[in-house]
């Protein structure tokens, strides 16, 4: 079955990472049998990414493993995969995608381009890590490097954290050093990144906060000297870069697309007429949350993947009522060490955190089980839990994302489902 | 870790769905049991609990999927 309102031309999809794939097999579920063209920067499909930060890393995944799921699906899904293929521009008002090899005239767009990790000001020192072969480079240079001299790691966002946890698995030293007061300050309030600046201590970590990088450059006897903004200098074997990513929008400039950290889609993921986006380029208005967000996470993209593809085959002029809304609750999960943190909704700043099971400051880091909710004040008095936030607790995140699913929670109904609330 | 088993009821097709997890790749993440509740529990031991290995036919989408969405793939259905 053709969908006729797509028009001539094949649906093009930019990036086959998790959301573009994710929009692949939606598309093809959903009754799209026309051409299907999708285009990849990379040599090879990328990763799953995941493992790349941990069992890749860690060794105890063989790399030909951390394939995404769909990846095994591709071949009866007909599609025309051209890897090595990165789009430089796009005119989103004829549908036009650019290509070093030729331009397409597609009848359907699906941008899902991702992020590109970001460099330290002024250089491009140290090894990132979002694809397979960064994670192998990264896994080789620190068995490599002599057992005393330190891996350094800017950045105790998700990833610095989890890369930390995994070196010191390689039982190498490691120094994590964060520009903020605490870890995952971007995300999580600061009992939270107190509890993982101590999960690491425990660990041997050297956690520097409240320190930026001033230089990296070469030092003496083939170290790299990592020089901190507090006057210290660190002699690094490895120094790994983890201080985020930005959504790949560069090639949009001049597209008549929005950009705004991210490319603006509307409610239903709809960016243009005949543009869907979706993964971690996608800035969409939440109904939910009152506010717009970019979600940079595993399950936002698969499920944002399938929903722009629908949204691409219902048709339909933007702002038409009929066409489905997307409005998740995101989920995400970090593992380090033993533990594993989850965190479902989407919290601010301002909401307030209350820990309702367990207690982050009791006992060994490394056995901690706690359970936290974030509370909304709303000014009639109708607080809402509008987050969670749990560490080796997934049944618990687990059951109050489901109930944050079906709708405002109000803050009572939330904590009275734990035993004994803060 | 598994829950009772209930003795397989034929469904018209004759051989109902078996649910097999890989518990040595099973993180406990808890996907599947906020797809499928029915199905799979995680519980306070942070284990993963099949429910029931043989769910009837109506919950096939629902367990198709838990199989698709588990981040560690840990997942399979026979039948």
């Amino acid at each position: 079955m053709t969908i006729q309102h797509l028009g001539q031309g094949p649906v093009v999809v930019v990036g086959a990472s998790l959301a573009g794939l994710a929009a692949v097999e939606a598309l093809r579920d959903g009754g799209y049998a026309g051409d299907l063209v999708v285009l990849e920067r990379a040599p090879a499909l990328p990763a799953d990414r995941p493992p790349l930060s941990k069992q890749v890393l860690g060794g105890t995944m063989d790399p030909a493993a951390a394939t995404q799921p769909v990846a095994a699906r591709l071949d009866d899904l007909e599609v025309d995969l051209r890897l090595s293929t990165p789009a430089t521009a796009f005119d989103a008002g004829t549908l036009t995608v650019i290509t070093a090899h030729g331009d397409l005239a597609a009848s359907g767009v699906v941008l899902a381009p991702g992020a590109t990790p970001r460099r330290l000001r002024g250089t491009d020192a140290g090894l990132v890590l979002r694809d397979l072969d960064e994670s192998l480079a990264l896994r080789s240079a620190v068995l490599d490097a002599p057992a005393d001299q330190p891996v350094v790691v800017i950045g105790a966002g998700f990833i610095g954290c989890e890369v930390a946890a995994t070196v010191r698995g390689l039982d190498r030293p490691v120094v994590l050093v964060e520009y903020a007061p605490l870890p995952l300050q971007r995300v999580l309030p600061d009992p939270i990144g107190r509890y993982v600046a101590a999960l690491h201590r425990y660990h041997g970590v050297e956690v520097r906060l409240g320190t930026g990088v001033a230089d990296v450059g070469p030092g003496e006897s083939g170290v790299t000297d990592v020089r901190l903004t507090d006057g210290t200098s660190i002699p690094a074997s490895v120094v790994v870069v983890g201080i985020g990513v930005t959504p790949s929008t560069a090639w949009l400039e001049g597209s008549g697309l929005l950009l705004d950290d991210g490319i603006v889609c509307d409610e239903t993921c709809l960016a243009a007429p005949g543009v869907v986006v979706a993964g971690d380029v996608a800035r969409w208005p939440s109904r939910r949350y009152g506010r717009t967000m970019r979600v940079e996470q595993w399950e936002n993209a698969i499920e944002q993947g399938t929903h722009a593809a629908q949204r691409l085959l219902h048709g339909g002029p933007p702002g038409d009522p009929g066409a489905p809304v997307y409005d998740p609750v995101p989920w995400f999960w970090s593992d380090q060490y033993s533990r594993k943190l989850q965190l479902a909704g989407a919290p601010d700043r301002d909401d307030e955190l209350a820990i309702v099971e367990g207690n982050p400051e009791d006992g060994s880091p490394d056995q901690a089980q706690f359970v936290g909710l974030f509370r909304r004040r709303s000014p009639d008095g109708a607080d809402h839990c509008v987050g969670v936030v749990g560490v080796n607790r997934p049944r618990h995140v687990v059951q109050l994302r489901m109930a944050m699913g079906a709708g405002p929670l109000a803050w009572d109904d939330a904590v009275g489902r734990f035993e004994t609330p803060a | 870790m598994v829950g009772a088993a209930c003795p397989p009821v034929a469904d018209q097709r004759g051989t109902p769905m078996k649910v097999i997890v890989d518990f040595d790749v099973c993180e406990s993440n808890a996907v599947c049991m906020a797809v499928a509740p029915e199905v799979f529990e995680v519980r306070d031991d942070d284990f993963l609990y099949i429910l029931d290995e043989n769910p009837p036919e109506e919950l096939r989408a629902k367990v198709e999927e838990a199989v698709k969405r588990c981040p560690k793939q840990a997942i399979t259905l026979e039948g």
